[in-house]
């Protein structure tokens, strides 16, 4: 199955220690998508 | 995920409704991303935070998944998170978070 992200709202879960949320950010912008927030979580 | 970051989110959707909103996670560790996704669906599985017994049902795809893959271009994509895909165990995330949608019947 096809995702589609145009015209979703995202809210973005990185991680330090994998991909960051700026990354995943702008990977979703790219996708058409708006991002409504972004944290970076760090687990150690 | 901390009580800090669960309040967040319970706001952000108390706020905009769960309308056209998904999430997306980038955590390597598959069982860590899945703690993180079954929070956000099915509600905070330590019953402590803000989201215990809530469940937003939200969508979740992990970055690494191949499907969501396709959906970014690919230059961006290689450049932001393709160096992910040779460490992780994307066959692993992508089942699981499969599953997860599939609980709140999404495919």
């Amino acid at each position: 199955m096809k995702i589609m992200f145009k015209g979703k709202r995202v809210i973005v879960f990185g991680d330090r220690d994998g991909v960051p949320g700026p990354a995943i950010a702008a990977c979703m912008r790219a996708a058409g998508a708006e991002v409504v927030m972004v944290a970076t979580e760090c687990f150690v | 995920m901390d009580m800090e970051m669960q309040a967040t989110i319970k706001k952000l959707v108390d706020d905009l409704g769960t309308s056209d909103l998904v999430v997306v996670i980038g955590a390597a560790d598959a069982e860590v991303a899945q703690v993180t996704a079954e929070t956000v669906t099915f509600g905070d599985p330590s019953f402590a935070g803000p989201l215990a017994g809530v469940s937003l049902r939200l969508p979740v795809y992990h970055i690494l998944e191949p499907e969501v893959k396709q959906a970014i271009p690919h230059d961006i994509y290689d450049e932001q998170a393709g160096f992910l895909e040779l460490v992780a165990d994307t066959e692993e995330i992508g089942k699981r978070f499969k599953e997860i949608r599939g609980k709140i019947g999404m495919v």
